[in-house]
């Protein structure tokens, strides 16, 4: 293990997939094993790009050392916390605020020096025993008007923890009445962390509140040609930043982003975009869906995450909108990035070429981040999601399929119908024909599996005693996963490197992100510093010790 | 402005918080479960505490934490958590094979009222705890006092489940360090054993999370307390407990069990904390102090006397836990500097009293609150701004507003290494705070000079 580790090959066993699921399955006791069975699979994509099944979002087993966290996280801390201008009240003891507080390295840019931006706040209630008795309602209210009369926010947001679903705190009611009270937008979310079984059911709960309480209440409709929004772009490090910087270029014009440099303004007005493009499919599929159902909004796929995937990208786009000038301005775009991003890449392919991956991160990071490492011609020996479904591995083509369990039928289902006023088509089923003639489809998403080399290991809600063989037995050049991994990773001699906040480094998202992206990697895997896990006297410890000038 | 929204005016809140100097609970039980040797702790209730409680700390400590959670779902919730903690103690000890599993409850698990005593009963029953195997557990409900109190009942857990006396007493000391770094744990260890002194140190996460890169990655590393030696604490001559609030229960607990009677100190920060705690070592154990102890005690004196004119009057902010706090401002106040605005997240009035017992003499009215949050530290230092912040990371958004230098100190740090590799306990680790006190400013002081004034011999 601690050897020189880019000199070693893989264990013979990592070239028989089916051994090394043998090997992470026998320690586990005979139920754990024939769950974890269904939720490690040996791909293989058939000619129709169909895939094989892959067991997923059911729950973690209890004792299980695992990535996932829960649905408070996904609610508060993923989707709704990267929004400046919201007071995110958590309505709970003080540990969950504090754990949400600033630790997923969301950048965000207020537009002056009076912008609200209330990110670097940590709101809570702070519930004592007193209130798990009594009820927490009161203090709620109260809370609610305290940050009210301070800072006089647009909106604000409540959280609701764990002990608030247990004791009955009716929180839609507070917020419904202070609403009333304050005239100002107050909105709650019921995402207390035991719902579903990991944080991709506070993704749901956060959509279906910012869709119920947010979008479409103001219908201003801004000047530009293209307009759209960009779902599941939570500007880790800058990514969202670098995104804006291109469509600005290409002539596009953003609504709104979900959630990454984002605010509550932008969110009122997303309805009246013509085209929204989903980054993340795992945490706000939903919201485009709804969007097209209510506003006629039509959605596509798209991939920020690596050169040629930016590209193919803007490409996309600029397809939908089938207007010739604003593809040659993309084309433009392209061609102006682009040869920055060869000539490192071709520089970085030089010393990383070859050498492997693995990825166990998010509901769609695990797939983006693949295209980043071919771009540099490294190889990726296993993957999987910490708490995506099956359409995020499979494709959404087995949707229909998906059977919904106890824990998916706790999130409500939203029923949504087209608006009488503000439903508009945006695009014909003829354009759509021509779109899809040509290779656009909407509304579709392969999945992470069908872009996987045949015999990878794809493994969902990956544990740390699987991690730990996988290391063993692939020896990857680098892993990549969130900090609770890093260190246990690094620990034995394997660089790892974080997809959900990206370490201190970033932006990764499109063509200069792509480049900081392979400069980043490339000092990972070629860096010295891993070449000194032993002493010198460890190495050839059979020597005695003389004194040579004697 | 990071903080913009912060105004001058203090306006009395009583139901929001903002910007909190504490956090819950179980994160402190945590911390304490990981000084055992070979133990994992577990988190009773959904997984999303365990996963903040392990980030937050791995965060911190810039090393691998690892613990189990009970997932609970919707059903745990409403029918009780004790198939999952069943299951779980099975599926640990099967596959991670620990010695210990140290059970701590969340709001989730106390607030239905799952009796973790009766289902370790049950576990054993069924046979679900392997031979020389154990599981122990501590309530630690979020809604109740921090981190600290966390931290404190997972120590008194470890006297409950294991302390044992066969009423013969050995020559050896117990030592509950505190809610401290490991390397402070470390450098209390070699205070005593620099003194001769036999003892028990636990917890101690020294060697657990200060581990060294090996490229061999170990669940359970060589350091912590054993189970062994806490057996033995019971027969242990007495208990020194640093920090009232983190180490008291425990060490209490330990007397009325096992008869070990308990000396309860200040966690030993700052020239006198330290003094009260080597002279509290030399009277129970009955040793004399050795030179080498001596020295470090001078040397510290001396950077006191040395740099007098530098400490003499400057103001200071602070925010942090209340043993700390108490110890740290003790120290300040010694130097001649001015701890003005002071306040800890978890609540106790005997804290707010220390205080100003300690600061009495300051020559300027002092702040204090207990139950109080960054925002209010934040106002009271737009009202009167101070020379120095010293807290933790969270800190460094008020310190690049107003301008002011910030040193780290606390929990957590999450923007700087050092804290886990070198102590701030002790007359090394006064030394230590001194150093970057003065680093912090004198290198404002050179920052802000004039060019006529700027001194090259300060």
């Amino acid at each position: 293990m601690s050897e020189v580790l880019d000199t070693i090959s893989p264990k013979p066993s990592a070239l028989q997939p089916m051994a090394v699921k043998k090997e992470l399955l026998e320690r586990y006791p005979t139920k754990v094993a024939r769950k974890r069975a269904r939720q490690i699979i040996i791909n293989e994509v058939g000619p129709d790009c169909s895939v094989p099944e892959i067991q997923s979002n059911v729950r973690t087993i209890p004792g299980i050392i695992t990535q996932r966290g829960c649905t408070y996280a996904g609610c508060k801390g993923v989707v709704l916390g990267p929004t400046r201008d919201i007071v995110n009240i958590t309505h709970g003891p003080i540990g969950c605020g504090f754990y949400s507080w600033l630790t997923r390295r969301n950048q965000t840019k207020p537009n002056g020096p009076t912008d609200h931006n209330f990110m670097t706040y940590c709101f809570s209630t702070d519930m004592q025993d007193e209130q798990i008795i009594f009820g927490g309602e009161k203090k709620l209210r109260q809370a609610i008007q305290e940050a009210y009369d301070i800072l006089k926010p647009k909106a604000i947001a409540i959280f609701s923890t764990c002990p608030v679903g247990l004791i009955g705190d009716d929180v839609h009611a507070v917020a419904r009445e202070m609403k009333e009270k304050l005239g100002i937008n107050v909105f709650a979310f019921s995402c207390e962390g035991y719902k579903g079984v990991s944080q991709s059911a506070g993704h749901h709960i956060a959509n279906n509140g910012i869709f119920t309480h947010v979008v479409g209440l103001d219908d201003t409709v801004s000047e530009g040609k293209f307009k759209i929004n960009l779902l599941g772009e939570y500007n880790i490090g800058g990514d969202a930043f670098e995104i804006e910087r291109l469509f600005k270029d290409c002539g596009l014009t953003l609504i709104s982003t979900f959630s990454g440099n984002s605010s509550y303004d932008y969110f009122t007005n997303s309805h009246t975009a013509d085209l929204n493009l989903i980054m993340c499919h795992r945490s706000i599929n939903y919201v485009a869906e709804m969007m097209e159902t209510k506003f006629g909004i039509p959605w596509i796929k798209i991939n920020f995450i690596g050169a040629s995937a930016t590209a193919k990208s803007l490409r996309k786009i600029a397809a939908y909108f089938e207007d010739a000038e604003l593809a040659a301005r993309v084309e433009e775009v392209i061609a102006r990035e682009m040869p920055a991003v060869e000539e490192v890449r071709a520089e970085v392919k030089t010393r990383c070429a070859g050498k492997r991956a693995m990825l166990f991160v998010g509901g769609s990071r695990a797939h983006h981040y693949q295209e980043l490492f071919r771009e540099i011609g490294m190889e990726i020996v296993s993957a999987g999601y910490e708490f995506a479904h099956r359409d995020d591995y499979e494709g959404r083509r087995v949707l229909p399929n998906i059977k919904v369990d106890a824990d998916s039928r706790n999130i409500e289902e939203l029923h949504v119908e087209p608006d009488p006023n503000r439903y508009k088509v945006r695009i014909s089923p003829e354009q759509i024909d021509r779109l899809e003639k040509t290779g656009l489809r909407l509304k579709d998403y392969d999945g992470m599996m069908a872009e996987m080399p045949n015999g990878t290991l794809v493994i969902d809600d990956i544990s740390q005693f699987e991690t730990e063989k996988l290391i063993e037995i692939f020896r990857p050049d680098i892993v990549c996963a969130g900090i609770k991994e890093k260190y246990a990773i690094q620990k034995s001699g394997t660089p790892m490197k974080q997809l959900h906040s990206y370490d201190t480094g970033g932006p990764y998202a499109a063509f200069k992100g792509a480049i900081n992206f392979y400069r980043e990697i490339d000092r990972m895997v070629n860096s010295k510093v891993w070449k000194y896990l032993k002493a010198p006297w460890q190495e050839h410890p059979e020597l005695a010790a003389t004194y040579v000038w004697e | 402005m990071l903080l913009r929204h912060t105004p001058d005016t203090v306006a009395e809140r009583t139901a929001l918080t903002i910007n909190p100097a504490k956090t819950c609970q179980p994160i402190g039980a945590m911390y304490a479960a990981l000084g055992i040797n070979r133990c994992l702790p577990h988190s009773h209730g959904s997984q999303g505490c365990c996963a903040y409680h392990r980030s937050t700390l791995t965060r911190h400590y810039k090393e691998p934490v690892m613990a189990g959670t009970s997932s609970f779902t919707e059903g745990s919730s409403v029918f009780g958590g004790q198939a999952n903690l069943l299951q779980a103690i099975n599926n640990i000890f099967a596959i991670y094979e620990p010695e210990v599993i140290a059970v701590h409850t969340t709001c989730l698990s106390e607030t239905i009222g799952d009796d973790i005593t009766q289902i370790i009963a049950k576990a054993r029953e069924e046979n679900k705890i392997p031979k020389g195997k154990y599981v122990i557990h501590a309530n630690t409900p979020s809604y109740v006092g921090s981190h600290v109190t966390g931290f404190a009942n997972m120590v008194k857990g470890m006297v409950d489940y294991f302390a044992a006396a066969d009423g013969r007493k050995e020559n050896r000391i117990n030592i509950i360090p505190g809610y401290v770094e490991p390397a402070d744990m470390e450098e209390i260890k070699r205070i005593a054993s620099d003194m001769g002194i036999s003892t028990i140190m636990f917890p101690d996460t020294s060697n657990v999370l200060n581990g060294p890169q090996t490229g061999r990655y170990a669940m359970f590393p060589a350091g912590g307390v054993t189970v062994a030696d806490l057996i033995r604490t019971g027969g242990s001559m007495g208990t020194v407990a640093l920090g009232r609030l983190a180490s008291g229960l425990a060490a209490r607990t330990l007397d009325a069990k096992c008869k070990v009677p308990c000396e309860i100190l200040d966690l030993p920060i700052g020239l006198m904390a330290t003094d009260r705690f080597i002279d509290t070592l030399r009277q129970i154990a009955g040793v004399s102090v050795p030179d080498s102890l001596n020295i470090e005690r001078g040397r510290l004196l001396d950077v006191m006397t040395d740099m007098h004119q530098y400490f003499f009057g400057r103001t200071a902010a602070l925010a942090g836990d209340p043993d700390q706090l108490i110890s740290l401002t003790e120290f300040l106040v010694s130097v001649d500097m001015w701890p003005i605005h002071i306040v800890t997240g978890t609540p106790g009035k005997k804290f707010e009293s220390r205080i100003k017992e300690i600061t009495k003499e300051v020559p300027h009215p002092v702040n204090v609150k207990a139950t109080g949050d960054l925002f209010l530290l934040h106002q009271w230092i737009k009202n009167e701004p101070v020379d120095l912040l010293i807290g933790n990371t969270y800190m460094k958004y008020i310190a690049r507003d107003e301008d002011i230098p910030l040193v780290r100190f606390g929990f957590p740090i999450l923007d700087r290494i050092g804290h886990i590799y070198f102590p701030t306990i002790g007359y090394r680790g006064g030394l230590r705070l001194l150093e970057k006190i003065l680093d912090a400013l004198l290198d404002r002081q050179d920052r802000d000079a004039p060019e006529e004034s700027f001194e090259l011999v300060m």
